[in-house]
């Protein structure tokens, strides 16, 4: 294999790393946006989506498509929930309670989880067959292309919800003043469970492909991407959603050419130098404009 | 009133007969020798603690319906270490001290065995673990001396990684190797460090050195850069639900050389994980193997199946085997007192068990036979017996 070849292996394997990252991103950077939280239980809910994904697709017998639209739904519907009960009743809190909570929250789901399905991993039952084409020595999996596509399709949608409809506006208005918007009428509560529905919806988007794509699932599946995640999503500068999908994609292309070149062992410390050489030079991130704290 | 005052009084003289009566029932010299088994009956490795729990169980059944050592039938207490550590180490007190065992059958994790060690050294009772393969388990790495009264019935992690050394040389005739090594594990890169000293010693070369950590699930860039390499075979340490997903994502990348491992890929949830198809052509060394045609490993697997309706693993097995060795040892020394006990189970010479002829050397580690399994569209089959 020369070196081209390589390296356009690698490139796609990153990106469909990156697609997968990109998606969890956008719940927290959606989160973080809107109520200053960084929601450290998101990536177990992407963990909780892969499950409802499985036992849709195992147990209940359904494809491919109603699976993920329940995993999306079910997730969606547990997000608002957490919202709810652990995260409302400490709005006027200090922060790092409330970050405190998610942290908690994370380690419910995670060993909740452990005692409800086991730690043993568990694989999905084959959805469709997977279709392996040889581009002159580059490799491209089908599975590949259905985890673009539909993240694709995914943050299309997304940014037409926030951009084009009453609610992104209302979304966008919260995010950028939660006070005035109650003024203006706006239902800040409502649309702060809004938030975490959609973001909880594309982690179990995510968690249902990463599923059919890997195929082992396990209760601690999302720390780690959780934490990629976090850093895309800094990476592509918090709170603004174009940035996670550029940071998630970014870090997929860096970490699959960090181990493709230089050394398999070094590709999280990549991953994480990246976060702090992010926040020492541009905390904002690359997308991310300067906004000066009001005090 | 008075009923009261007389069903109360009843009461008391019952209790204090009961009191009296339990003590009078544990006297040293009963027509029962107890032996012990602080095993993982919950937590994360439950699965190998009862199937450990079996093997002990049914070797001292085997044992009582043909009469018994010295006269006396033997019983069974198990203690659950809950896969903790610092449980293990209660256990094993409780074992000793409450129950009074002669013997233990330690846990299956080397890091528990360790944790109870001192209680062994302290009140002269052994523990022999089926699986522990640290080699610290029985020689203490802050004196360097054997703990004496610490046994396993295992190889040792550098035996596993020659015998994969010297299949992929000699079998599988390969004269390059990458190795690609779980880092999170000690064992995994106990495994690759003598694999690779015996396959560079016979001549081969290790043409690439990558690393994973457990819980990591995209592998497609290393194997990539291992592709690009060029290797006859892959050598991959670590445990199955990892090495599944590396070889689905390897032969999805058009890297079809043979993958190996240790006995970390031993599950029916590799060929779910990676794929029947894909799991051909790849080998793992193993204690033991049910198919294997050894007179030994057929009465086992039978007895086994009768009575527990499922195939025997690795860890009933050797379970088994470290149950029966104690006994063996008793019958030497003609005698059920630990200490006795100790010294003949050391002398353990050319014992015939289920997974292989044992011989402890000088630092208690059996010198055994291991076997290669080979995976055949989804299925564990025997290649081959390697001796050390």
């Amino acid at each position: 294999m020369d070196f081209t070849t390589q390296l356009i292996q690698q490139l796609i394997n990153g990106v469909s790393l990156g697609s997968i990252y990109a998606l969890i991103a956008l719940g927290y950077t959606m989160v973080y946006g809107i109520i200053r939280l960084i929601n450290f239980a998101h990536g177990d809910i992407y963990m909780l989506g892969a499950y409802v994904g499985y036992f849709a697709t195992a147990v209940l017998k359904m494809s491919f498509l109603p699976a993920l639209i329940l995993a999306m739904v079910v997730a969606a519907v547990i997000g608002v929930a957490i919202e709810r009960t652990a995260y409302k009743p400490l709005r006027h809190a200090p922060k790092i309670a409330v970050l405190i909570t998610a942290i908690g929250v994370s380690l419910f789901l995670e060993y909740g989880g452990m005692l409800l399905v086991s730690p043993q991993p568990r694989t999905f039952p084959e959805l469709f067959t997977t279709q392996i084409y040889n581009i002159g020595g580059v490799i491209v999996n089908s599975q590949q292309v259905v985890i673009l596509v539909i993240s694709l399709a995914l943050m299309v949608l997304l940014t037409y919800i926030v951009q084009r409809t009453k609610t992104g506006k209302a979304m966008r208005a919260v995010s950028f003043d939660a006070d005035a918007a109650r003024l203006m009428g706006i239902d800040v509560d409502r649309i702060i469970s809004i938030t975490f529905a959609i973001g909880s919806g594309l982690a179990a988007a995510a968690g249902v492909l990463v599923g059919v794509y890997y195929n082992s699932i396990d209760p601690l599946m999302g720390i780690m991407p959780g934490l990629k995640a976090f850093v895309a999503a800094v990476l592509g500068g918090i709170g603004v959603i174009p940035g996670a999908m550029l940071g998630g994609v970014i870090l997929g292309v860096i970490e699959a050419l960090v181990s493709g070149f230089i050394s398999s062992t070094f590709r999280d410390a990549a991953a994480f130098a990246i976060l702090i050489i992010i926040l020492l030079f541009r905390p904002s991130g690359i997308l991310g404009k300067n906004v000066r704290e009001k005090v | 009133m008075f009923t009261r005052t007389v069903s109360k009084m009843l009461v008391l003289i019952l209790a204090v007969a009961l009191v009296a009566g339990c003590g009078g029932g544990s006297q040293p010299k009963s027509d029962v020798i107890k032996m012990g088994a602080n095993l993982e009956m919950t937590g994360g490795n439950a699965t190998f603690g009862q199937s450990a729990a079996n093997g002990a169980k049914l070797a001292i059944k085997e044992v009582n319906a043909k009469g018994g050592v010295l006269g006396k039938q033997l019983s069974l207490t198990i203690a659950d270490n809950k896969s903790e550590a610092a449980e293990a180490a209660n256990a094993m007190q409780k074992l000793i001290t409450q129950d009074k065992v002669v013997a233990v059958i330690a846990p299956i994790a080397s890091s528990s065995v360790m944790a109870g060690a001192q209680v062994n050294q302290d009140n002269k009772v052994l523990a022999i673990s089926p699986t522990a393969s640290n080699p610290k388990v029985t020689v203490d790495p802050a004196t360097g001396k054997v703990r004496d009264f610490l046994f396993r019935a295992a190889f040792i992690d550098p035996f596993q990684g020659a015998v994969m050394a010297n299949f992929a040389g000699t079998t599988l005739k390969a004269k390059t190797a990458a190795l690609y090594i779980d880092n999170s594990s000690d064992y995994a890169k106990g495994l690759a460090q003598f694999f690779k000293e015996t396959f560079i010693k016979n001549g081969g070369k290790i043409v690439s050195e990558e690393a994973y950590l457990q819980k990591d699930t995209d592998f497609k860039a290393t194997l990539t850069k291992i592709k690009a390499q060029n290797p006859d075979v892959v050598f991959a340490p670590g445990y199955y639900q990892e090495v599944g997903m590396i070889v689905k994502q390897a032969r999805e990348l058009g890297l079809i050389v043979p993958f190996m491992g240790g006995d970390g890929w031993d599950s029916a949830k590799l060929p779910e994980i990676a794929g029947a198809q894909a799991l051909n052509n790849t080998f793992f060394s193993n204690h033991y193997s049910p198919d294997d045609n050894s007179p030994a490993v057929k009465a086992f697997v039978e007895a086994y199946k009768k009575e527990y309706n499922q195939t025997p693993d690795a860890f009933a097995a050797l379970s088994y085997d470290a149950t029966m060795m104690v006994i063996e040892a008793m019958k030497r020394a003609n005698s059920a007192e630990p200490v006795k006990i100790k010294d003949e189970l050391a002398k353990t010479k050319d014992y015939a068990a289920v997974s292989g002829k044992i011989s402890l050397n000088a630092t208690h580690d059996p010198v055994k036979s291991a076997v290669i399994i080979e995976m055949k569209d989804g299925k564990q089959t025997f290649r081959e017996k390697v001796n050390p």
